[in-house]
Parts: structure tokens; C-alpha cells; sequence
């Protein structure tokens, strides 16, 4: 199946999980992603899954516990508020060490807010969201094709490490269309010695997060950072597209990064000499990749539909002495190419030097 | 002249002393389900979830695969493992706050759905393991940590029967409440326990037991007084009996 279609984010995000042998979903209707439940109602008994309409994401979460912890690959997906009743779900699921898969087509918030495409759940989803001291692995796309690709990946990211993964994207990337090659790779389903599927022909097991021994908890909170600190090591994502002798270095992820990538032609057929990095894993964050970059270029402009996010991994991130700048919206409406152009060429008049300020688009 | 043994662990129990504290029921109903599981045989395919509460050491006891739930989501839990493994018998083991309270929704819903599974309740009528606050099963008048004048139904609401408000759901093949206070009622609940899994095994829809246990340690009595309070006022709060038994089809 590798001619070439046109379909939705959502869709394709939900072909991508068949893809990846996934056969569970577990979910509970909110716009903007009801093209993905919708959509798997009616293609997972075709392919012998099971798809359940939970009572409530914080249901939804835990049967994608139970299920993970019988071995399967299982998903749900939801948005902003659903998103956040299942925070103590995916505490529990990291610390039991369960791999799964939580799709975040996310709205604006806070609160009910509205259905607008917002990159405001940035920091819940990257800094853990649940309480402990976990983080999810949480991938962006920024194109149908990678809502496929990368949904195929957070599964297999999910597996490898035993850790919940998010796929972060917005209402923008599910709603869509655009055309995308479906090019499974080979499934290689992974051996799961850990699952419980009965205790025939060997030891009883048990999956939990709850250890009360004396040091017990701590040891088990430097193993789950040993876990992170390899993720940071061996599975950063990032999307570069650098010149020589830079003036201005975007940063930007998901939808967002396509505006940017608008702005950059725009500015290069002006002989503005411009680089760009996208983060494609936010967690773990391309934290080397910005350093090295940023040192190169010395100015750099990030830009987001939130009031600031990212911008915190940035400037963690930069090489000491940048000139950084923000480019914000909150998401609601998108920053539009002129803008971010005429911030560029802003930027490109400054003078060198420390400047961390903030620019509402 | 040889000695048979008559009494014996059930061989899905371990062999470990349990933490309850004297006169507490968990420990019975921990019996009740070995020699049950033992009795069809489904040790090597059952899969338990406790929810979060005394019973949440189960694993300890219990030698079978054991996954543990957040509090009240283990019919959640529970479900996930069901659609995944339809021919692993599944069952849960809730409390009374787990149960009636924090996870009211979703038992209501897993019982709703039908789920092929089997929850085991147990009512204390406190909430045992974080030093006996009131549950929703508390009855009126007694007092508790958060009910320090007695429970008032003016403010704080009435007694919830599980049993008998599960057992009307289209779902639900099997409900009963049992009690576990004297041998004749220990044998009674052995039935309600060996046909709440029967049914499961014959894949019959939900199956629910109810419980009710002695908290001597919250209740601030002694085991016999405990004994006394359950034959006495609990049973006047929750009647004992089968509110749904499908038949064989
Ligand atoms: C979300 C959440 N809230 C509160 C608690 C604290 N907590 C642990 S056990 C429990 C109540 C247990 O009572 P019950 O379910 O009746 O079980 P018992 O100990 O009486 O057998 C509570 C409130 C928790 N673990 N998680
Ligand atoms: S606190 Fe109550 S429920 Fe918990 S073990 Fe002691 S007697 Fe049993
Ligand atoms: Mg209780």
C-alpha cells in the first residue's frame, strides 16, 4: 500500500496505529479529534481489534492500563481537558513501567476554553503532567505524513523504553488534508516477558508502582532516571535546515513550524540568511542540537501558539550570550508568515548581546 | 495409624501470615477466592487487580498474576485486560471508598457494559487503610474520623447498597451480599463466590459479590463486638441475599 492518498491528520494518525499492530482503542469523544474514535468505530473490527467508548478519559486511560499490562499495544486519544483526567492514569503507568499510546489533539485552554488549535499543552505534556517524577516520551508532528510515520514510532518508542508516549498535535494537523504515502515498515512486534497473561508454566508476576520498603521507592525513582537520561542520549528527533553563516537561527514545532517554514522562504528570497530546527521529539529535547546551532548562529527566534513554552527548553538550551526572541500567539489564531518575516528582519537589525523578550503576534 | 490432613491453604494462597489486623475479614474473603480459583482450577489463567486500600496487598497473598490499579479505576483495569485476554479470567477486589465512591462510575459502567469479569466488594463500612474516615457505605448514626458526631443523613447522605443498585443493570448476570461473620455465613458466601466465577467461566456477563467485613481497628471494637454490630445494625442497613442470579442458558 504505498501509492499515494490525500487523507486527514486524524485518519491517518489512526492508520498508523494499525500500522504499528495496534489492535485496542479506548475512548471518549472531544472536538477537535472525534475523527480518530470515529474513524476506528467502524476500521478496528475489520482488522480484529476492539473499540470501546470509555464512560471518561479517566476510564479510558486505565484500559489502556489494563490492557498495555496484558501485553498489548492499545491507544486512546483525546484533547485538552480529557487529557488532563487521565494526568494520574499515566503517573500510574509510568511508574508501573506500561508502554502505550495517548494521542493529544490539542484545543485551547485553559479550562473548557474553545476547539482552536493551540500549542498550550506544551509543558503538561512534556514535564510529566501526573504527579512523581516521570516524564512521557511526546513526539510532534508537523504534516499528515508524520502523523502517520510518527505514531508508528511512539509505538515503538513506548515498547522499547516500557513508557507511556504522547503524540502532541493540534486541531489543525487532525483536521487536514494533505497527500501522504503509506509506507508501513516491517512490524516487529516486541517479546513482552513482563506482561501478565496468567501464571502457566511460571512464576507469578506483578506489575505496580507502589513500593513502600525503606529506599525502596527511591532506587525505583533513579531507575525510571537512568530510563530518561538514555532517552535523552539515543532518541532525540530534530528536523534541521541550516545555511552557512546564518543571521537568524526559528525554532518551532507541530503546525506552527509551517508557518515558520513559509516565513523562511520568504526571508531567504530576500537574502535574509536563515536556519531552522524543529524539535520533533519534545521530550526528549533536541537540548544539544539548539546549543551547537545557536552558538553557530548567535540570534535566535522561536516561535509558538502559546505565550511561551517551548521558549523555556530554548533558552535552557542556548548557547550562552544568544539573543533570543519570542514570537508568540496563544493559539486561536496562527501566527501568519508576514509577521514572523517582519520579527526576522527585527531581529536581524539588533545589535548582538543577552536579550530574552517576548513578542506578541 | 496414618493422619490425613482435613485443612489446608488453598494452593493459591502463599504460605505468608497476612498483615490484617486480628479479626479483620479481609483475610476470610482472601480464602473464600483461592479455594474458589483453586476449586475450577483457573489458578494459571487468572489475573487479579486490587483497588487501593487494605486490599491492596493481595499480590502478597495471592500466587497468581496481580496488576495493580489506580484507586477505583481497577473495573477499568480490569476491562483493558478482559478485551485483551477473553479467555484469562479476570477480577477485581475494591473496597468500599474504592468502590462506592471514588470509582462509582466506573463499576457502574464496567457492569453495564456486561464486562465478562467479576468484582469482589468489600464493606467495611470505613475506609480502613486511611484510618477509618467515613465511607459511602458508613451506616447512619456511627461515628467515624470525618463523622466524629455519627453520620447524618441530613448532611452526609445514606448508607449505599452496592448489591442491590448494580444488580438491575441489563449486564450484570450474578450480585449478592454476602457476610462473613459466623461459619454458616462463611458457607454461604463460599457459594455466592464459586458462582460468581462460574459465571465468568461460562462467559455469562458481570458478576458481582459483596462482602460484609469487620474493621475492628476503625470500628474501635473487639473482634466479638465487631461480630455483634454486623449481626445487629449492618445487617439492618444491608440485607443478605442473590439480587441477580442469570440462569444457565
Ligand atoms: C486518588 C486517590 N485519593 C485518595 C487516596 C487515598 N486512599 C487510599 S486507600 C483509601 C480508602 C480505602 O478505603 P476502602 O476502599 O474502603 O478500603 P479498606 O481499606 O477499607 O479495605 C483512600 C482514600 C488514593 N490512594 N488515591
Ligand atoms: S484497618 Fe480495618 S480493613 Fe484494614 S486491615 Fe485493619 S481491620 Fe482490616
Ligand atoms: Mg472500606
Amino acid at each position: 500500500m504505498s501509492e499515494r492518498q490525500i487523507l486527514k491528520g486524524c485518519v491517518a494518525l489512526a492508520e498508523g496505529a494499525i500500522a504499528a499492530g495496534y489492535r485496542f482503542y479506548f475512548g471518549y469523544p472531544i472536538t477537535p479529534q472525534n475523527d480518530i474514535p470515529e474513524y476506528l468505530s467502524a476500521r478496528l473490527p475489520q482488522v480484529g481489534g476492539v473499540f470501546i467508548q470509555a464512560e471518561s478519559e479517566v476510564a479510558s486511560i486505565n484500559m489502556l492500563l489494563g490492557a498495555a499490562a496484558a501485553g498489548a499495544r492499545a491507544m486512546t486519544s483525546s484533547s485538552g481537558p480529557g487529557i488532563s483526567l487521565m494526568q494520574e492514569g499515566l503517573s500510574y503507568m509510568a511508574g508501573s513501567e506500561l508502554p502505550g499510546l495517548v494521542v493529544n489533539i490539542t484545543r485551547i485552554g485553559p479550562g473548557l476554553g474553545g476547539i482552536a488549535a493551540s500549542q498550550g499543552d506544551y509543558r503538561q505534556a512534556t514535564r510529566g503532567g501526573g504527579h512523581g517524577d516521570y516524564h512521557l516520551i511526546v513526539l510532534a508532528p508537523n504534516s499528515v505524513q508524520e502523523m502517520y510515520d510518527l505514531t508508528i514510532k511512539a509505538f515503538y518508542l513506548a515498547d522499547k523504553y516500557r513508557n507511556p508516549a504522547m503524540i502532541l498535535a493540534d486541531a489543525i494537523l487532525g483536521q487536514m488534508k494533505e497527500p501522504i504515502f503509506l509506507n508501513p515498515p516491517p512490524l516487529v512486534l516486541p517479546e513482552k516477558p513482563w506482561a501478565l497473561t496468567g501464571a502457566r508454566g511460571k512464576k507469578a508476576q506483578l506489575i505496580k508502582s507502589l513500593y513502600l520498603a525503606d529506599g525502596e521507592m527511591e532506587q525505583h525513582n533513579w531507575h525510571l532516571y537512568e530510563k530518561y537520561r538514555r532517552l535523552e542520549r539515543e532518541e532525540v528527533l530534530v528536523e534541521t535546515d541550516l545555511q552557512e553563516k546564518m543571521d537568524v537561527l526559528l525554532v518551532s514545532f507541530g503546525s506552527c513550524s509551517r508557518m515558520v517554514q513559509s516565513a523562511l522562504d520568504l526571508a531567504r528570497s530576500r537574502g535574509i540568511r536563515v536556519g531552522f530546527l524543529r524539535p520533533i521529539s519534545l521530550y526528549p529535547f533536541p537540548q544539544q542540537a539548539v546549543r551547537e546551532v545557536s552558538r553557530e548562529v548567535g540570534k535566535v527566534l522561536v516561535v509558538e501558539m502559546n505565550t511561551g513554552q517551548m521558549w523555556d527548553d530554548v533558552r535552557l538550551s542556548l548557547y550562552p550570550g544568544c539573543r533570543a526572541r519570542l514570537l508568540a500567539r496563544p493559539g486561536g489564531g496562527i501566527p501568519a508568515p508576514g509577521q514572523i518575516l517582519a520579527e526576522i528582519e527585527n531581529l536581524v537589525k539588533a545589535g548582538d548581546g543577552i536579550d530574552e523578550s517576548v513578542h506578541q503576534a | 495409624m496414618a493422619l490425613t490432613k482435613v485443612f489446608t491453604r488453598p494452593d493459591s494462597l502463599r504460605d505468608i501470615n497476612f498483615h490484617f489486623c486480628p479479626g479483620c475479614h479481609h483475610g476470610t474473603a482472601h480464602r473464600l477466592i483461592c479455594e474458589a480459583i483453586d476449586y475450577y482450577g483457573i489458578r494459571e489463567r487468572t489475573i487479579g487487580i486490587p483497588g487501593v486500600g487494605c486490599g491492596v496487598f493481595l499480590y502478597n497473598y495471592f500466587d497468581l498474576d496481580v496488576c495493580e490499579a489506580p484507586h477505583g479505576r481497577a473495573p477499568a483495569v480490569a476491562t483493558g485486560f478482559k478485551r485483551v485476554l477473553p479467555q484469562n479470567i479476570i477480577f477485581t477486589y475494591q473496597g468500599d471508598g474504592d468502590l462506592g465512591s471514588i470509582g462509582m462510575s466506573e463499576v457502574i459502567h464496567t457492569a453495564n457494559r456486561g464486562e465478562n469479569i467479576t468484582v469482589f466488594f468489600i464493606n467495611n463500612s470505613v475506609y480502613g487503610m486511611t484510618g477509618g474516615q467515613m465511607a459511602p457505605t458508613t451506616l447512619l448514626g456511627q461515628r467515624t474520623t470525618t463523622t466524629p458526631y455519627g453520620r447524618d443523613f441530613r448532611t452526609e447522605g445514606y448508607p449505599i447498597r452496592m448489591a442491590e443498585m448494580l444488580a438491575p443493570l441489563e449486564g450484570v448476570a450474578f450480585a449478592a451480599r454476602v457476610s462473613l461473620h459466623t461459619p454458616t455465613q462463611v458457607k454461604k458466601a463460599r457459594k455466592a463466590v464459586l458462582r460468581a466465577l462460574d459465571i465468568q467461566i461460562k462467559n455469562m456477563g458481570f458478576s458481582f459479590v459483596e462482602f460484609l467485613c469487620a474493621c475492628p481497628t476503625n470500628w474501635g471494637l473487639s473482634p466479638r463486638q465487631c461480630i455483634e454490630k454486623i449481626d445487629g445494625e449492618m445487617l439492618q442497613s444491608f440485607p443478605l441475599g442473590t439480587y441477580k442470579n442469570r440462569q444457565d442458558s
